[in-house]
């Protein structure tokens, strides 16, 4: 964890000092090696863009992100090592001038249907900039209908665009140990189907959680009830959700592979 | 009484070989057709039928593991529909050549009796898979506790009213996933008696009216429900169309289809399809090429419902199967080579290959989760389950020779259910 973390330090400061060349002077590391959870670069490209998050930015406003998520937006016990806490963290090192506040809105028994229903509301009292949807996973389990799933997903897109904020969805995890069990495929493609349609940044913690795998960076099969693993595997996915948002803000260069 | 007697107890071998060149370029826009009438009294086996059923079983059994280099290899991979249509076909085509037969010979009572039985075969194979699936996953339950998997782990919740879940799942309602496709089986061979009664009747009718349930299904949204909540992965209702489709295409159907099936323009329009199939799946795959896709079309097209059988996917399967069809004729010298042997015979034994494919997904996963091997280890497991069924079906076959020797003097309705593997 410390080394993550370190490590996760020093790639920020090099792409915050190579963003600003003006304290280009005390550059620890010009060529730091591979991190242990880099990301390939297609996995965070993303076409559509969030113009509020560019604005607030560029207009040194403070930037209001609300995650709204299931219970795999939060470790349990350990919320402050989760990846919205690890998102803020690397936001403020990319942009230390602003004010980055987070909330964090877990709906763990909720479909994606149930939440949707409760967006509007939450956007009334928090008045964020950015609103990340996490979805998918309770209605997996539940094997909601996937249609169903699609229109509320849709539903909620339209209300949290309509409140004027941004938004940015994040699909499932990668869980190869109850892949037996519960049926990803369908939800996954329908979030990217709503994704498209409206132009949302779709952060595939699927796919990238995959690609770890493969790579072998995690043991995700692994049995271990630490909660270590899951702290590293938060610290690199609120990293790479940083990456991506600012991407899709177009906010520079920030080039942290 | 007329239209199934006609392709099956009728046409004699002589006529078939008349029509034999324009016939086996044409049958049905489904890998089948060579007419039920060519399949006479002689009992001889359309190869090919096992041959893509066998195929199919294979290629069920990688998707259903984790993925790896074999993944690539299945079709799903290169186009819209993949091996569960196949499946799905080659098995109304083979059941209603088997019991449309045994409804010409016995009547509609014998034959119904004798579609049930196989009805209870596979729902008990089914209840024996359900109970190895239970077993896997209560052992997963109870040694996995990742923080970082605390959420999914609550699918595990349902171990706590063991009474209930397996109720239900005797009740098919509780369906694991990858264990949708015998559910899906059972409830279209329940149906058979009466498609295959309607078909006597009149044959186009009855294909008539099943495109009109999957069009109610798409309009209305037909669907069964699933315990403890969600709907059935493969809905009936609409996979129907292809079940009913293969029984068509089986009792004369492939025959009428012919000429459509032997224009150049069919093939060209199917070659097309196929082009433009791979390259749409190309972009999921490659995501860097995403951008290639013109939005509209998109828009239009995703997402391709595999619940309900998208439409995309029935003319993908039906593109593939008409070119197969005209490019592998029925006497193709090939079927008869031992490398397509072991295909072959998992395919004339499909229920019980099926099922240890699912058997052999669950341990394959199994393995997976508790050795960590890499690419390697994940293809290895791949191979070995696909020897094992080949293995397995060639001793099912050399039993199943030696019991027929043994006891012999089985009626030709006894044969009938053996040569179609049963459906």
């Amino acid at each position: 964890m410390k080394s993550a973390r370190t490590m996760l330090g020093l790639m920020l400061l090099a792409a915050c000092l190579a963003a600003a060349p003006v304290r280009a002077g005390d550059t620890p590391d010009p060529a730091p090696p591979a991190p242990p959870c880099d990301v390939p670069a297609y996995l965070l490209a993303s076409e559509s863009s969030l113009p509020k998050v560019a604005d607030a930015v560029k207009a040194n406003q403070p930037l209001n992100v609300l995650v709204v998520g299931s219970r795999s937006s939060t470790i349990p016990g350990n919320e402050a090592s989760a990846y919205p806490a690890t998102l803020q963290t690397a936001l403020k090192e990319a942009f230390p001038a602003a004010t980055i506040d987070l909330s964090v809105e877990l709906q763990g028994k909720s479909t994606a249907e149930e939440t949707a229903g409760t967006l509007v509301k939450l956007v009334e009292a928090k008045k964020p900039t950015l609103v990340i949807w996490q979805t998918g996973t309770v209605d997996a389990m539940r094997a909601a209908d996937p249609d169903d799933f699609r229109t509320a997903i849709n539903d909620g897109v339209v209300a949290l665009r309509g409140a004027g904020t941004d938004v940015v969805l994040v699909n499932l995890q990668y869980s190869p140990r109850t892949e037996t069990m519960i049926s990803a495929p369908p939800y996954l493609d329908n979030i990217k189907v709503v994704a498209q349609q409206h132009d949302v940044p779709l952060f595939d913690r699927f796919a990238i959680m995959k690609q770890w795998s493969d790579a072998g960076y995690f043991d995700l099969f692994s049995t271990s009830h630490g909660v270590d693993l899951a702290k590293k595997v938060h610290a690199c996915l609120g990293r790479a959700l940083a990456k991506f948002v600012i991407d899709a803000a177009h906010l520079g260069p920030v080039q942290q592979n | 009484m007329s239209s199934i007697a006609d392709p099956i107890a009728g046409a004699p071998v002589a006529d078939a070989k008349a029509e034999a060149k324009s016939d086996t370029r044409s049958e049905a826009k489904a890998k089948v057709a060579a007419p039920a009438i060519t399949l006479p009294a002689t009992g001889e086996r359309e190869l090919r039928l096992d041959l893509f059923r066998g195929l199919a079983l294979w290629l069920i059994f990688i998707d259903h593991l984790p993925t790896n280099l074999l993944t690539w290899l299945t079709i799903r991979n290169y186009g819209f529909s993949d091996a569960t249509e196949i499946f799905i076909f080659i098995s109304g085509y083979t059941a209603a050549f088997v019991y449309g037969r045994a409804m010409l010979e016995g009547g509609f009572v014998i034959a119904t009796a004798r579609i049930l039985r196989r009805v209870w075969q596979i729902y008990v194979a089914h209840v024996f898979l359900f109970t190895i699936f239970l077993a896997e996953i209560s052992y997963v339950a109870t040694s996995f506790e990742n923080p970082l998997y605390s959420e999914e782990m609550g699918i595990m919740d349902f171990l706590k009213q063991p009474d209930v879940t397996i109720v239900q799942a005797l009740l098919l309602r509780f369906r694991p996933v990858n264990m949708d496709v015998l559910p899906l089986y059972i409830v279209l061979m329940l149906f058979l008696p009466l498609i295959l009664w309607l078909m006597k009747w009149k044959p186009d009718v009855t294909l008539g009216l099943s495109v009109v349930l999957y069009a109610l299904t798409w309009q209305f949204d037909l669907y069964l429900s699933a315990y403890p909540n969600g709907f059935w992965a493969f809905n009936p209702f609409a996979w129907q169309l292809l079940f009913v489709f293969g029984a068509w295409c089986a009792l004369g159907g492939a025959r009428r289809m012919s000429r459509i099936l032997s224009s150049n323009i069919t093939m060209w329009i199917c070659i097309v399809y196929l082009v433009a199939a791979f390259f749409v799946t190309l972009t999921w795959y490659v995501p860097q090429l995403g951008h290639i896709m013109p939005k509209l079309i998109e828009q239009w097209m995703y997402p391709i419902n595999k619940t309900d059988l998208d439409v995309l996917r029935f003319a993908h399967f039906l593109a593939l199967a008409a070119l197969t069809v005209r490019f592998l004729p029925r006497d193709w010298p090939g079927l008869k080579s031992p490398w397509l042997r072991p295909l072959i015979l998992c395919g004339q034994h499909s229920l019980e290959i099926f099922c240890l494919g699912v058997f052999l997904a669950f341990a394959g996963h199994f393995v997976l989760a508790e050795v960590s091997g890499g690419a390697a280890l994940h293809a290895l497991i791949s191979v070995c389950g696909i020897l094992i069924m080949c293995g397995m079906a060639w001793i099912i076959s050399w039993y199943k020779h030696s019991a027929d020797k043994g006891a012999s003097k089985k009626g030709a309705a006894g044969n009938a259910d053996m040569a179609g593997g049963g459906a």
